[in-house]
This record gives C-alpha cells, structure tokens and sequence, in this order.
C-alpha cells in the first residue's frame, strides 16, 4: 500500500445544477496535518462528507485506507473519526454515557470500552467532569469531548471540521495542542478552517478551497513563494552611513529598500539574518531590530483572492 | 451498486438506547399517566354497567373493554384516541432531534448504516407502546377481577391478548407517521403539528366527510331515496373511504374480535344471513378471519410508511 492514506482524483458534486465540488484532486500522506481552508460554501465540508461515504459521490473517485467510501462505508467509518462543526452531544447524557454508547456502536468489547474511555477523557483532560452531564458543558469541553471520541475510536484518520471556530483564545491553543498530539500518535488530521493564522501553525499542508475549487496547494511557504511573489521581507532597523549599499551587497538580497529614517526592508531568497546583521556590523552601524517575516497563510489568502476576484470583477466588465 | 457490511450492525445499541431514553422521558411519563388515568375512569363506568346489566353474558370480561357509559366512551375506543396521540409524542422528532442536537453526523460516521439508526429508533418506540399496552392491558384485567369478581375465560384472554396485538399495530401505524414527518421537516415541532393535523383530521373530521364524499361520488337513487332507505352503492363507498383512516381499520378490527357475536364488518343481506344463529358468538379463528382484512391493512401501513420514510432519509444530505 502506498503511504497515501487518502487519495481523491477528479471528486465532484453536484445538488442538481448547482456545483458544490467541482473536480478537486489531492493526495494525503500518513501522518500528515492537512489543512482545508476556505471560506464558507467552498466546498469543504462536503469533501469531508465524501471522505466518509456520507454524501454521495458525482463524479471522480476517492479512495481512503485503499477503502472505498462509497462500496465499503463501514471499513472507512471504522478508522476514520470525524469531529463535525459544531459537534453535539446528547445532553441528558453524561460524557462518559455519550462515548459509552459511541463505542458500544463500534463494537468494542465491555472491558475494552471502559478502558479506552477512560483513556481517551484523561487525554483530553475531561476525567474530573466525566460522569457530569453535557448539557453543563462549555462549548470548548464539547469540543474535546468530540476529540475524545476520536482518540477512543483509535483513529487512523482524524477529520476535524471547523474545530476552533467558537472558541476563545485559550481553548484554541489547547485544541491544537491536542491536534500535535494526535500527529504525534501517527495519526492523520484533517482540518477544515476559515481561521487561518490559527490553522497555519498546525498544518504541514494546506489546499485553498475556492467557491468548489481547490485553488492552491502546498505547504504554506510554497504557497507564499507562488502567490506574494517568494522571498523572505526582513525588517532591519539599524543606524549607520550608506546602510543601504552594505545591505545590498549581502548575498541572497534582492532588492533594499528604506521604509523610513533607520528603517530598512530587504526581500532575500532566503532567511538573511546573520549576513545582515554582520553587514550592520561592517558598516560601523547599530543594530536595534532585526525580524523576518514569516509567509502568512492571512497575507497568501488575502492577496490570493482579492486578486481572484479583482480577476473575475475585471472578466465581469 | 451493492454496498458492504451488514445493515445491522449496531440496530441493537441503537434501540437499547433508544428504549431507555423513551422510559425515562418526562414526556413519555405524562402520556402514560393521561391513559391510564382516563382508561381507569372509562373501566369505572364499564364496571358499573356490567354489573348492572349482563350478569348472564359468557363474554362479560370483553364487555369492560368494550361498554362505555355516558358521558365516557368506552376503554377501546378511548385507546383509539390516544394510542396515536402516544405513538406521536415518541416519534415526531425522532430524525430531526438528531439533526437538531447536531448529533446525527456524528453517530452516522460511526461504522453503522442509517438502516439501523431509523430501524433501531422505531423498534424502540415499538417496544415502548407494546410495554405500555401490555401494562394497561394487566391493569384491565386486575381490575376486572377485583371488580367483578369473575376470572375471565380462556377465549377473552385469547381474544383479548389478540386485541393488544391489533392496538400494537395501530401505534405501529401512527409511529410511522410520526417518523416520517419526523425525517421530512427540520423542526421538531412542525413535524409535531403536522402529525398531530393528520391525526385530528383523520379521527374527527373523516368520519363526517366520508359519507358526504360517497353521496357525491355515487349519488343515492331515487328508490332508495324515495323510501328513506340508505343505498347499499353509496354505503359500500362510505366504507370503502372511511377505511383509508387507520382509526376506522382499528375500530372495526377491534369490533370483531372482542364481540364475539360480530358476523361481519360491511353490508350484509338478509339472504346471506340465512341459517345463522343470531346472537350466537363465533370462534375465536372466525372472528379473526372478519377482522384479517382490517389487521394486514393496519401492519401494511405501518410498512409502506416506514419505508417511505426510510427512502426518505437514505436520500437526505446528513449535514446540519
């Protein structure tokens, strides 16, 4: 078997003449975070449902775990734990109730479900509140309650749709925490966001939806490099005399330009720190500050479709 | 394209679970006490009547499930009123509960088929009625006993067990629906309105437009007209409509089995009555082959609902 767990070839769907997928095509490799990311209706969480054969397929193929979603649901269902946007629970239930009757529904055995639920909660730090009722939990302790459901299932591919959304800053963290720990296990995750500079931090890869395309694809420097033009932007804010010709003569640095009095932006094909702080140095110059850059996947999304749709507002006219 | 895996698996989980969140409701609490607080009143009156009147009937028993006394109906036909009423207030969000709660994606991307979840969710709320039945069913008979003083005989246990089975598929039928509207609206309680229009109109309002419908599709003639006689043409079409209602079919069912001397449920001639003894009761096996029709009408509705529900739900997107 290949080391792609998950490999959709040409996936589309169509709700009568509306379009929601529209031929996308992307591989996941075995314990890889990959990030879809979109804004809403573009398609995300319906690639999701196809993934796990409950939505239908129109066109194209997927294959998961070398399973097909669409013959063999149950063979997917059974390794793949998905945590759907806005996750609910019964509420007259208690947690350990809820992941009771979720694994009775997998068919573990009694002695195996008291184990692995017990497991599962202390991993997600739920333990003390675990035979409360969900209805007296917060919105991020369904949510881990949800990731612990995952973790009981023994996953082999974790499908989390929008699993930050709602959530305070605190919490997030917390959550993607678990997420890393869950790449640590070798599992691979899924993740579906709109909340990108969150998401970036977590993700290996990354594909843009756009309105039922994927647009980009890659990690997140690869996709700076193709869309804000590549390089590195350092920000250098030293004294000295002719700073300008110093910095310019440092290999790797494109282009210098001066932002303001001791303010100084170089674009480098590569993190140039060191040989501009040596420059400053050479120069006879103070060094205050000194910072690079990183590609934001907010700055990729933003000039990305601000200029997709300045493109289309422009095809329009 | 034949898909793998069994359509059973977790059908159990899913209605152990089920039948033990209908037990524990509030809502399926006060349902019970509503029965059998007026199926005790409706027995009362019952009782009394009987021991006023039919001290020599063989069938005494079946009369405190079938005499009412006014201003009560009788047991059976307060069932008749109810039983839906209960069968609605388990199912009508049993589907878009789930959605609601956001929970039905989640259960569903477990390793089972939707077949379990609808099959699970209605064998539960199956087994709810048929406990409660069975309950009020025993209730009847010891008050019976305590009242009356007379054990019943083997026949009225029979006749009267066979009884609970057509009232089980009675709520069968009214379950269904509730499932169906259940999968068809996104809101719990327009699903609950709906359900309960349906079962408002199809006991109070059918009934009187049954005959007006008949009239006008088969217009009584002149003779008959002439002679204050109703038309057997225009009668058979009053029947034949009123049978669309499952209430009627319950009615009518219930009739044959738990009056022994019932004969037939339609139209009947003099001519075919030619030899009978009147008054005399039948067996058990001739009263059920009079009520067959109005039983296998009553399950076969419970089926084709059911699959038209579950056709339903196959098709519907799971996403909230």
């Amino acid at each position: 078997m290949s080391d792609n767990v998950i490999e959709a070839v040409e996936l589309t769907k169509t709700y009568g003449h509306a379009t929601a997928v529209n031929g996308i095509s992307f591989t996941v490799g075995r314990g890889e975070i990959f990030g879809l990311l979109g804004p809403n209706g573009a398609g995300k969480t319906t690639t999701i449902l196809m993934l796990l054969g409950l939505t239908e397929v129109s066109g194209g193929s997927v294959r998961v775990l070398g399973h097909d979603p669409q013959r063999e649901p149950l063979a997917v269902k059974r390794m793949i734990g998905y945590l759907p946007d806005a996750v609910g629970f019964y509420d007259n239930m208690s947690a350990r109730e809820n992941l009771a009757y979720t694994a009775r529904l997998i068919g573990f055995s009694p002695a195996e479900r008291e184990k692995r639920i017990a497991d599962a909660l202390a991993r997600v730090r739920l333990s003390d509140v675990a035979d409360n009722r969900v209805s007296t939990y917060s919105r991020g302790m369904r949510q881990r309650l949800g990731l612990a459901e995952i973790l009981m299932k023994g996953a082999e591919i974790a499908i989390l749709d929008e699993p930050t959304s709602g959530l305070d800053p605190q919490s997030t963290e917390e959550f993607l925490d678990m997420i890393r720990a869950l790449k640590a296990d070798n599992v691979t995750v899924l993740l579906s966001s709109h909340l990108l500079d969150r998401v970036q931090r977590v993700c290996d890869r990354v594909a843009l939806f756009k309105s039922g395309n994927i647009e980009l694809l890659g990690t997140v420097p690869e996709l700076a490099a193709q869309v804000l033009g590549g390089g590195f932007a350092v920000e250098v804010e030293a004294t000295g005399k002719d700073l300008t010709q110093y910095l310019k003569a440092v290999n790797g640095v494109l282009s210098v330009e001066q932002t303001g009095p001791e303010h100084y932006r170089l674009v480098a094909d590569h993190d140039v720190r060191p040989e501009a702080a040596r420059a400053v140095v050479v120069a006879g110059g103070d060094l205050r500050r000194l910072s690079v850059e990183e590609p934001s996947l907010d700055a990729i999304y933003a000039r990305f479709f601000q200029g997709a749709d300045a493109g289309e507002a422009r095809d329009a006219a | 394209m034949r898909r793998e895996g069994s359509p059973w698996q977790g059908l159990g989980t899913v209605t152990l679970k089920e039948l033990s969140d209908h037990l524990s409701s509030a809502r399926m609490r006060v349902l019970e006490w509503l029965i059998v607080l007026t199926a005790i009143a409706a027995l009362y009156g019952a009782i009394a009547h009987v021991r006023e009147t039919t001290a020599e009937d063989p069938f005494v028993f079946l009369k405190l499930f079938t005499t009412g006394r006014a201003p009560l109906p009788s047991f059976v036909a307060i069932l008749g009123f109810l039983i839906p009423l209960m069968a609605i207030g388990l199912g009508f969000d049993a589907v878009n509960g789930e959605h609601n709660r956001r929970t039905l994606s989640r259960i569903l991307s477990q390793p089972i088929y939707r077949d379990a979840l609808l099959l699970g969710k209605f064998l539960a709320g199956l087994a709810t009625l048929a406990i409660s039945l069975v309950c009020l069913w025993l209730l009847v008979v010891g008050l019976g006993l305590l009242l009356l003083g007379v054990p019943p005989s083997g026949p009225e246990v029979a006749r009267s067990l066979v009884f609970l089975l057509i009232a089980l598929a009675y709520a069968g039928v009214w379950l269904a629906v509730a499932m169906l509207f259940s999968i068809v609206f996104r809101s719990a309680a327009t699903a609950a309105l709906v359900a309960l229009g349906l079962w408002l109109f199809l006991a109070v309002l059918w009934p009187m437009l049954a005959p007006a419908l008949a009239a006008g599709i088969s217009p009584p003639e002149l003779p008959y007209l002439i002679r204050g006689l109703p038309d057997p043409d225009t009668l058979a079409w009053t029947q034949a409509l009123a049978r669309i209602s499952p209430n009627q079919l319950f009615a009518e069912a219930v009739t044959a089995i738990l009056n022994p001397d019932t004969r037939s449920l339609g139209l009947i001639f003099f001519t075919q009555m030619e030899g009978a003894v009147i008054g005399a009761p039948l067996p058990l096996l001739q009263s059920l082959l009079i009520a067959w029709p109005q039983i296998v009408g009553l399950a076969a509705a419970t089926i084709v609902l059911f699959v038209t529900g579950y056709i339903v739900f196959q098709r519907q997107e799971v996403r909230a």
